[in-house]
């Protein structure tokens, strides 16, 4: 016999369910006066540093239709670069942006929108550039455990190429699926969950 | 956001998420999932400050009565109807380390089972003095509780005659946003867990025992309240032995 590494177990995703806007945003769905505002609807103010851009989309199923009972979450860097995290090493981010937003996607047409700023370029593990990208962690009724994917911009060719992330997608044309569709400042990101435009999900 | 400067950060690598411990996408038992599942090899990649960093909240957000669900819904002088229970526990990471200042949010049905959601049909009554959502933050040693009314059985439409087992929707946040999670607690001695499609996505036995909260006679405060205790753990972060350096640095 060795020693027990001793290490625990992750507690186990479950599903978030059709009624994640009770607990994650409960203004959304008409439950008043708990609290003030839902969390993350809001990601800059007027002194925010950077381009202002506006990013939206879709959450679509297998049968392609937009999920209207779905959650979207989103992290990103500032306009420096620099994450607004404890645990960036780099120097301290824009104070005035929070990089993290949270919205559901509508009931009637199942569009999620956020207001933010495009992100700089955080460096690889191996010190390269990465591109400037957002992370996405999509939640609801059906998704068993959290969803994680990147999108990059399409205005951003030249780093999108030499982006380390990207460069890892073997089937070239699923690469594809992570770069957001029109031009600044505003984008349109669909998710498509299953199928032949499958958007490519990270085990992070 | 962050009030937690007097910490020095960890800023390792979270360990890999074992996904045969974690339900997979695909389960056909419970149906929404057959639609909702990719069907391609998710892309596996160490993590990046993009997944070492997350957002982190302080307390100054919280209102006095964010971790009480009896009340923070409920007209003055009254509360909601239903069993008075305290939801206690700690947030540690895989090393058994605690995660300070982790966020939880939750989410139920009240007593009957009944959702206060405009999608929600259930034909159980609505409490008019109960909203049911809370949220808290752990403290540093990764503590947390709220009270609540304990919710109900509920039935969905999955198969003909499917229940939900009684459950509380948690929400955690820990440091990185790798650790991201959502899950449910159960209640010790519910029968009706094991019938549950929803659990049974979970493929080992004793992870889904993980999502069990025993009573804890210990705690439950006389003529009030009843506990149970629910811990959880998030993703550890491995340490940082050697840092990782580009070559001719």
């Amino acid at each position: 016999m060795v020693q027990e590494l001793g290490y625990l177990k992750e507690t186990a995703s479950q599903t978030a369910g059709p009624y994640v806007h009770i607990g994650l945003t409960p203004n959304f769905c008409g439950i008043a006066g708990v609290y003030k505002s839902d969390l993350g609807t809001s990601m800059v103010n007027d002194k925010t540093l950077g381009q202002r851009v506006t990013v939206r989309g879709r959450v679509i199923d297998g049968a392609g239709m937009p999920l209207k009972d779905a959650l979207v979450e989103i992290w990103q860097a500032d306009a420096g670069g620099l994450y607004n995290s404890p645990a960036e090493m780099r120097g301290t981010a824009d104070p005035n942006f929070t990089g993290w937003g949270r919205c559901p996607t509508s009931a009637e047409d199942g569009v999620f929108t956020f207001e933010t700023v495009k992100p700089g370029r955080v460096p690889f593990k191996d010190g390269r550039l990465m591109a400037p990208h957002i992370t996405f962690w999509i939640v609801a009724r059906g998704i068993n455990i959290g969803l994680h994917t990147r999108m990059y911009f399409p205005d951003e060719a030249a780093a999108n190429a030499e982006d380390p992330l990207l460069a890892r997608i073997e089937h070239r044309h699923r690469a594809e699926t992570l770069v957001a569709a029109g031009t600044a400042p505003s984008y349109t990101f669909d998710i498509h969950l299953q199928g032949e435009k499958e958007t490519v999900f990270l085990d992070i | 956001m962050s009030d937690r400067q007097n910490h020095k950060p960890e800023t390792g690598a979270f360990f890999q998420r074992d996904r045969d411990w974690h339900a997979p996408a695909f389960t056909p038992g419970y149906k929404t999932s057959v639609l909702r599942s990719p069907q391609k090899a998710l892309l596996s990649l160490d993590n990046t400050i993009s997944e070492i960093t997350g957002p982190v909240f302080g307390h100054s957000m919280l209102g006095e009565l964010d971790n009480d669900l009896i009340h923070n819904f409920a007209k003055p002088g009254e509360s909601a109807i239903g069993e008075r229970i305290i939801v206690h526990g700690r947030v540690l990471d895989e090393r058994g380390r605690p995660v300070r200042g982790a966020l939880l949010e939750f989410w139920q049905a009240n007593a009957g089972g009944r959702y206060r959601h405009k999608k929600e049909t259930y034909l159980a009554a609505i409490d008019p003095n109960f909203g049911g959502c809370g949220r808290t933050i752990a403290d540093d040693e990764g503590y947390y509780f709220f009270r609540t009314i304990k919710p109900g059985a509920y039935p969905w439409p999955n198969g003909v005659n499917d229940w939900r087992p009684a459950h509380i929707h948690f929400s955690i946040f820990g440091h990185g946003f790798a650790q991201r999670l959502i899950t449910q607690m159960y209640f010790e001695g519910d029968p009706m867990i094991w019938k549950c499609p929803i659990v049974n996505t979970i493929p080992d036995r004793r992870a889904i025992e993980q999502l069990i909260a025993p009573l804890d006679w210990s705690n439950t405060i006389p003529m009030d309240a009843r506990a149970y205790k629910f811990d959880i753990v998030l993703r550890g972060r491995r340490s940082t032995f050697f840092e990782n350096r580009p070559e001719g640095n």
